[in-house]
Formats: structure tokens, sequence, C-alpha cells
């Protein structure tokens, strides 16, 4: 039905092309900027969809830096509710170059991956890094970060933890490499605990926190509370949430940036509204005599008022999905640097279903007034004005 | 010259316009009868509301008070959605100044009345190249107005307005831009189209020579008829 009538929008495009390029350019922006914003939360969040509702952390009540007693476990283990408890540290790794800081913590390994279910990785690397005290499980974003492979031996360092024999650097084999799902955090390194704590030369018996698995997520809320209060007046008093608490929590730290992207893509939205109702309303009144012309034809006032508006909708969306299109094609070529530290770096649908529906309503809003015009206007008037 | 049954008529028109606090009355009580088939040209100096009663007769404008009726519809009392209907399918207008779309071609402009219709492309097409070969602008389809000379331009101006075939053709000062020799050819236009096809002309004309041509020259000062000459 209005296939027939886009010559006649389109011509109406083309009257002055420099402007409709400039107008059109400037929504590219705008919707790019989106593009990318909504691509940053996408990666911010993912680690909040994919955390488990049903896996709790206990920490020390004062700071995760602060360790707790490794005999909390068993204590931890008996509460009712709980079906697995492990323990966890932070290693405070770095490879080469101590700005190359890496997420690694020594762990039990068959508890932790009965933690980590979504965790996947072939069954022979798997049975190699469960038979090996000094192997190391590593992320798929972290192994490609360095180039490591299977059977490699890494020099790690650790800014916190001595060995034994005085130095800082733990030896250890890549024995396994694990994926994870979409948005999944693959950063990750992990060690064997046994090696860990025979090895350091402090902290024996402590332990940096402990992942506990509830039977049911709804139980969440009161196992924290009972894990709290069995440690409660103790010397290391517990502080227990979820994972997706924590993860939340992390976020909404780092997701000021998320605010402040959000704010600026609303103050570039609304300026585009200005610009692009300023394009329509000079491109109405520069049409006057042919509105005219057009109602003196027999095309209705609504019928001039519905032209202008898909006009208008035609321009932000012509822009619009432009500028989508980049946002989508700069997170697909950009995906592989910001895989280590932003997974999940790319336009998710439900952007792309907002920004549909954005510019759509970004054209209706433009258009909206000098459609209005162009449907009031009187035929006699309108011709006189030629 | 009558030659069929009423196809305007027109009783106690009266049209008044706002300028500023003053109220102009451009026609004042004026009635008249236009017979189908007829080709009348409207004549007087200017504000004596020749414009003015065309603009009514084809119903872009709206009378303060009196009938105005059209092949037995009573135009005045039509609303804006069905007034505007009508148009598309009664009348053509002609203007001075041609008013065509200038980032559309001569054949893109001749299709929009079309657009209102519901045809398919191939339908519209054939009906535009009858109306451009009928104008004898076959060759000139994909011509911009800006790639057109005056009389051309008309011409189109002429295809657009009967490529609907409408039963009244109301032309605004048609010759009016042009030089005399244009001129004639677009009066030799609109006298075939009254002659072969039937169409209703009522033409607003300063020109004596181009009234020369209507069947009936309808004088009209201070918004009265004064003169009807056959």
């Amino acid at each position: 039905m209005i296939g027939k009538y886009l010559p006649l929008l389109s011509a109406s495009l083309r009257r002055k092309k420099l402007r409709t390029f400039f107008t059109i350019a400037s929504i590219v922006i705008a919707f790019l900027l989106f593009g990318l914003a909504e691509s940053m939360r996408h990666a911010l969040e993912a680690g909040v969809n994919i955390a488990g509702a049903d896996r709790l952390l206990t920490m020390h009540k004062v700071s995760f830096t602060q360790l707790l007693p490794a005999s909390y476990e068993n204590r931890i283990r008996g509460i009712a509710g709980v079906v697995d408890v492990t323990p966890q540290t932070w290693f405070g790794a770095w490879f080469k170059d101590e700005r190359n800081q890496i997420p690694a913590f020594p762990v039990v390994p068959e508890p932790f991956l009965r933690m980590y279910p979504e965790y996947s990785m072939p069954e022979d690397q798997k049975q190699a890094w469960l038979s090996d005290r000094s192997g190391i499980l590593v992320g798929r974003a972290l192994a490609d970060a360095y180039g490591w492979k299977v059977g490699d031996v890494v020099p790690l360092h650790s800014a916190i933890w001595r060995k034994q024999d005085g130095t800082f650097v733990w030896d250890v084999t890549v024995r396994a490499i694990y994926d994870a799902p979409q948005g999944g955090d693959t950063r990750n390194l992990a060690l064997h605990q046994d090696y860990f704590e025979e090895a350091k030369a402090f902290g024996k018996g402590l332990v940096g926190w402990y992942l506990v698995k509830v039977r049911d997520p709804n139980l969440a809320r009161s196992v924290s509370r009972q894990i709290d209060q069995v440690f409660a007046n103790s010397p290391a008093e517990t502080k227990t949430s979820s994972e997706r608490a924590m993860a939340q929590s992390f976020v909404n730290q780092v997701g000021n940036v998320g605010k402040i992207l959000r704010a600026i893509v609303t103050a570039v939205f609304f300026t585009m509204l200005l610009v692009t109702a300023n394009t329509m309303a000079q491109s109405v009144r520069e049409r006057t005599s042919e509105i005219g012309v057009l109602k003196t034809l027999g095309f209705t006032n609504t019928g001039v008022l519905g032209m202008v508006l898909v006009e208008s909708v035609l321009v932000t969306v012509i822009g619009g999905v432009l500028g989508l299109a980049a946002a989508w094609w700069l997170g697909v070529q950009f995906e592989p640097v910001f895989r280590q530290y932003l997974p999940g770096f790319h336009l998710p649908w439900e952007a792309i279903l907002a920004g549909s529906i954005y510019m759509t309503a970004l054209g209706l809003a433009a258009g909206a007034v000098p459609a209005a015009q162009a449907m009031r206007l009187r035929i006699v008037e309108a011709l006189r004005r030629d | 010259m009558s030659v069929g049954r009423p196809i305007v008529r027109i009783r106690d028109l009266v049209k008044e316009y706002r300028r500023g606090a003053e109220v102009v009355r451009v026609l004042d009580g004026l009635s008249l009868d236009i017979e189908a088939g007829d080709f009348v040209a409207l004549m007087g100096p200017s504000g004596s509301g020749k414009s003015t009663l065309l603009n009514l007769i084809g119903g872009i404008d709206r009378p303060n008070a009196g009938e105005l009726e059209v092949e037995g519809l009573r135009v005045d009392r039509l609303g804006d959605a069905a007034l505007a209907h009508w148009r598309a399918d009664h009348v053509g207008f002609v203007f001075q100044m041609y008013n065509l779309l200038p980032v559309l071609s001569a054949e893109r402009n001749v299709e929009l009345p079309l657009l209102l219709k519901d045809l398919s492309r191939e339908q519209r097409a054939r009906r535009v190249a009858a109306a451009l070969r009928l104008v004898g602008l076959s060759d000139r389809a994909k011509h911009r107005p800006r790639e057109l000379s005056g009389g051309q331009e008309q011409r189109v101006g002429i295809a657009r307005a009967i490529v609907t075939d409408p039963t009244l053709l109301l032309c605004d000062e048609p010759t009016g831009d042009l030089d005399r020799r244009s001129g004639d050819e677009i009066l030799n236009l609109l006298q075939a189209l009254n002659r072969e096809y039937g169409k209703t002309v009522i033409m607003v004309t300063h020109d004596p020579h181009a009234a020369e041509r209507a069947h009936r020259i309808v004088h009209l000062d201070k918004g009265l008829l004064r003169e009807d000459t056959a």
C-alpha cells in the first residue's frame, strides 16, 4: 500500500540531498553510540545473568582479603540445605609483567567442577587436570590472550603468596582449557588447593572464602543467615551472600559508567529529536505550495499527515538501522580484543529491538508538529504562497 | 451556448475573507448555472472574485453562504475528507504556474492523482502514458519540470488534470505565464478536450484572446455577475 508512495517520499528526501545526508549521518552516530553503550551494558551484566542463583559466597565479614579457617568447610557442610562446599583463595597472579594481572584461584578440583557444571572441557583434559597437582585449568579467553596451549608450562607469579623456597614463582602446567556459555567469564585460572597448601610459606590452614551450593535457590537467604549465625562472635565472622548478588554488587560499582553512557545517549537522542524536527519543519515549509497541490488533487488532510510522518520515520529508520548495523559490526570486529576484559561485548537482540522502537518513536515525535502543520494547511493559502 | 443539463448550479453564493479587522466580501450572493460539456471563460478585473469562484466550484475553498451543487451534489455541505475524495474523482485543476512537483519526472507528476485510486502499477502506467500521449508529450515522460519549456510544463499539468478522467476541468489563467504561441497550443488542447472528450471546462482568464475560445464568457465584478455572453 505504502509502496506506491515511495517515489514521492524518496523524491522528498532527495530534494535537499546535503541536508538529508547530514541529518541521517547524525542519527547514525546517535544510534551507533546507543548500540555501543548497550553492548557495554550487556557485557557488564552478562556475569550477573549467568551467576548461579543456587551458589553462595561465604567470606570474612571484614573483607575478602581476610582469610577464613579451613575448618569452616565441614561446619558449613553440616548446615541444612547445603549440598556442597569448596574453598577458594585469591592468588594475586600475574604473568611475565605485573600489568598482566590474572584472576587465579586455588580450588579443590572435584567439588569446584561440581559447583560450575556450566564449564565445559574435553574429558581427557579434565582427567589430566584432576590427576596433576601442579596442573591448572584456564578459561578460553585467558588461554587465547597469552597463546597458552594444553601442556605448556607457565611460570605464574603471585603478588601475595611466597613459596617455601622463598620465591614467588609457581611453575604450573596447562592441563585443561574450559569454555563457558554465551557471556560466561573465561578469563579465570584454577590451581590445585593441595599443591597451593603444601607449597605456600604462610597462611597454612587458611582459605580465602567458601563457595556453597544450596539445594534450592529459594533457600539461599535462610542458609546464608544460618552460616553467618554459626560463626557469629568468632574471631573470623562471616558474611554470606549469593554469587549473583556479589556479581550485581560488582556491576553496580562499575555500572556508573553504564549510567553515564546512558545519560549521554539520552542527551544525544534528545538533540537528534530537535535536529530531525527542524529538518522536517524546514522541509514542510519549503513544500507548502506542493502540499497545497497534493490536497487539490484529492490527498486528504490525514493522508498528508501520514505522508509527512512516514517521511520523518523513514529518515530516522534509515539512520537508526545504519547506526545499529555499525554498532553490531564493531562488536563483531572488536570482540576478540575485548574478550579478555569484557566478555560478552556485542549488541544483544533486546537492544536491537529497543533501538527499532526508539528510531520509530523518534521519527514520529520529530515529524509530529510539521505533520500537524501540513495537515491543517488550507489549500487556498498554500497555493497563494507559491 | 447551452449544450446539456446544468452540471454546476450556484445560488446566492457568498464568500468573505478576513483581512485583519476588515471583512472583505469577494462573492456577494452570486448565482450561476453551467451546463455539462460547456466551455466557460470567467473574466473580470483583479479582485472581482473569479478565482475565488473557481476555487469554490472545485471544492478547495468553502463558501460562507449560498448553495453550490455539482452534478446534483451539494459540494458546500461535504466534510473535508469527503470533499477531498470528491475532488479526486470529479475535478481536474490546471494552474497558471503549472504547480508541478520539481523533484518528480513528468510521468511521476501525472501519476500523482492515480496514487489515490485502487489501481495496479501497470494500470497507472497505462493511464499516465495515455494522458501524456494526448497532450503530445510521450517523449518527455522521464524529464523533470526544469528540463521542459513553459508550454510543455503546462501540458504536463493538463495531463495530470485529465488522467483520472474528471468531469470538470478547472483552469486558473492557464495561459497567463506563456507566450502567445504556447498559449494557443494550450487553448487548442483545452478546446479539444472539451469538444472531443466532452469535458466541461471553466477557465479564469484576463486575456480576451483566450476567452474567445470559450462558448460562453461570464464577466464578474465586485463579486457579482455583470455580463453573461454566449
